[in-house]
């Protein structure tokens, strides 16, 4: 008994005292913060909500430096969460960088600010292939900030070039057991429809049935259904063939170079994230500031190069190296393009659908 | 007299039952009987039960709970025993116990490191000339990395439970003529039930709904139960068809519990 209250109460020391360093080290950053806020006042802050690792750090240094103000730097890891996090309201964020499909849902609830225009700069820099898109028409809420396709990675080593150029090509069965998919019921079944050349966006039940279908065809070739994982499995030639962003693959490319990214011919996904202002903006000046920063070809230069994805700026394509500007599965011709179709906001009962048979695709496994 | 005394110390025990028990337990309720537009509905239900992708689920997570189970029971009550039986046993059992320090999800990444096609696994079975072989995203490595992981919780209340045995009785057993295997089997085994079943429970109940293991090991190609709620409160949105799971599940335990409950009437000779 007596061991057992020495045990506790050395526990309850190493607590207290943990707890006291955190206080501590709270204490003093919060000192620091409001002496940071002393010099430059309230209205000197920029609250950036952005993706983790979606930005050049040396960027929102320079900016800094060259406006004087002070940029509050702060990340999200889903659309979902973010939705979440300035619907609820209390938070100051006065630039956000959410995906296509949630700006429209996020404008039908009401918590975007339109963008004024007298105040944008270097808008001639966006390519005009690239705006005005269904989730935005006119652009009237928001400017991209990095766009992609869905397509396919594959391993040199395994796989050549010419064996895989449309989405049909993953059902040769010389891939049993070869391909993961990124887990997402979108993209599953977006890849379903497009094989049968159908919308991804559709709200056709038989066409959806016909996806699934399709893709239960496809099962015996699907080595695993993962998350964020499928990066470091493909890196580690874990698998031969994955379904994938092709954000996701540049990761995946910059660390093993027996990689590559194809974009298959035909129907797919396009994907935008765009910056906007929402509803919790406290600094409009600063918001307008930083997208002016940005739409300067070399700034956005600088910052597709340190993040590798594909910018809608047409300056700063021109100045990133010849083997990335010229290749057509990271910056597809317009003709291509015509092909790719933006997710859209489908509602709940659509939604639900997607999900209930992508669910049912997920247990069709059984070897 | 003695009861009313009791009372004030009842007072946590009954806060925390009704504010970190009963009401999500409600909550969970009442959210399985909507839909998606928050309407008053039994159609989840009617959904589990009707749709075979529900079922099979259900039939898979059982399956291999089961299996876990038995897994962990087996290896876990020779470990136990011979635990039991030596000096420093407290020590010995540390070390089993110890993994269960360390996060579940570095225990699940150390395991692809190992199953993986590079892996020290495949290495090794390369070197003995096997040559690699495909281990992640099989059921066998699955059920493998959860018995692993489940191991402890079996292990602790069985040890427990042998440690109290008071040892005059395997001794008297010895004395009147039982062979080793007869004293394990009518003395031992016996008294140590409740630790068998505590250890059950501690290990079917929680594999049951297993859901980051499934992804990460099984690759999504085996699906749980834990699997549909973890989509369907992540990605649908589908908060009513969750819950709807989530209860079935907490029944489920709770018939487990029954099943496997102390039964009172003993001296049957």
């Amino acid at each position: 008994m007596k061991r057992i209250f020495w045990f506790m109460g050395v526990i309850l020391a190493v607590v207290g005292l943990l707890f006291g360093v955190k206080v501590g080290l709270d204490w003093q950053s919060s000192q620091q913060k409001s002496a940071a806020r002393m010099t430059k006042n309230q209205d000197q802050t920029l609250t950036i909500f952005n993706w983790g690792d979606y930005i050049d750090p040396t960027l929102i240094h320079e900016f800094e430096q060259k406006t004087g103000y002070h940029v509050d730097y702060e990340t999200f890891d889903s659309n979902e969460a973010m939705f979440t996090k300035i619907e609820q309201g209390g938070t100051r964020y006065d630039l956000a960088i959410p995906s296509d499909y949630m700006i429209q849902k996020m404008r039908a609830a009401n918590l975007l600010e339109p963008l004024d225009y007298h105040e944008l700069k270097d808008l001639q820099e966006y390519d005009p292939e690239l705006m005005n898109q269904p989730f935005d028409p006119g652009n009237r809420y928001s400017l991209p900030y990095f766009w992609g396709t869905l397509g396919i990675v594959y391993n040199d080593q395994d796989v050549a070039a010419d064996e895989l150029k449309t989405w049909n090509d993953l059902w040769n069965p010389k891939w049993n057991q070869s391909v993961m998919l990124y887990d997402s019921a979108r993209d599953v079944m977006g890849v379903g429809l497009a094989s049968n050349d159908d919308d991804i966006n559709s709200t056709n039940m038989s066409e959806l049935l016909a996806a699934k279908g399709r893709l239960d065809a496809l099962m015996p070739n699907v080595k695993a259904i993962v998350g964020d994982e499928i990066k470091m499995y493909m890196v580690q030639n874990e698998a031969k063939i994955a379904v994938d962003f092709s954000g996701d693959a540049q990761q995946m490319l910059a660390q093993n170079s027996h990689l590559h990214y194809v974009l298959p011919q035909g129907r797919g996904n396009m994907w935008f994230d765009n910056m906007v202002i929402p509803k919790t903006v406290r600094n409009k000046k600063a918001a307008y500031a930083f997208i002016n920063f940005l739409a300067d070809p070399t700034h956005a230069a600088k910052n597709a190069e340190y993040t590798g994805y594909s910018t809608p700026n047409v300056g700063a394509k021109q100045l990133l190296p010849a083997v990335v500007k010229n290749n057509p599965d990271f910056y597809p011709s317009q003709q291509t393009l015509k092909k790719l179709t933006v997710y859209q906001d489908l509602g709940l009962d659509w939604t639900t659908t997607y999900n209930d048979l992508y669910l049912e695709f997920k247990m069709n496994n059984h070897r | 007299m003695k009861s009313k005394q009791s009372i004030p110390y009842m007072v946590p025990y009954v806060l925390w039952i009704v504010l970190f028990v009963i009401l999500p337990l409600l909550l969970m309720l009442i959210q399985s009987l909507q839909d998606i537009h928050q309407q008053w509905t039994l159609a989840n239900y009617a959904n589990f039960f009707r749709s075979g992708t529900y079922l099979k689920m259900t039939f898979n997570s059982i399956f291999y709970a089961f299996l876990v189970t038995v897994i962990t029971l087996s290896i876990s009550y020779p470990m136990a025993y011979g635990l039991s039986r030596v000096k420093n046993s407290q020590f010995w059992l540390l070390l089993v116990i110890l993994p269960t320090w360390v996060n579940l999800l570095l225990k699940a990444y150390a395991f692809i490191g190992l199953l993986s096609q590079t892996g020290t696994v495949n290495q090794f079975l390369g070197f003995i000339g096997i040559g690699p072989q495909q281990l992640l995203f099989t059921d066998t490595s699955f059920i493998l990395v959860a018995s692993y992981i489940e191991l402890p919780f079996m292990i602790l209340p069985i040890f427990n439970s042998l440690v109290e045995v008071n040892p005059s009785l395997p001794n008297a057993a010895r004395d009147l003529g039982a062979t080793p295997w007869q004293t394990l089997r009518r003395v031992i085994f016996p008294l140590t039930l409740g630790g068998v079943r505590a250890g059950v429970q501690a290990v079917f109940i929680p594999t049951l709904s297993l859901f980051m293991l499934t992804r990460l090991i099984g690759g999504n190609r085996v699906i749980t139960l834990g699997t549909a709620i973890e989509e369907h409160f992540l990605i649908t949105q589908n908060w009513g068809m969750g819950s709807t799971i989530g209860i079935i599940l907490v029944v489920a335990m709770g018939i487990t519990m029954y099943v496997t409950r102390d039964r009172k009437k003993r001296g049957k000779r």
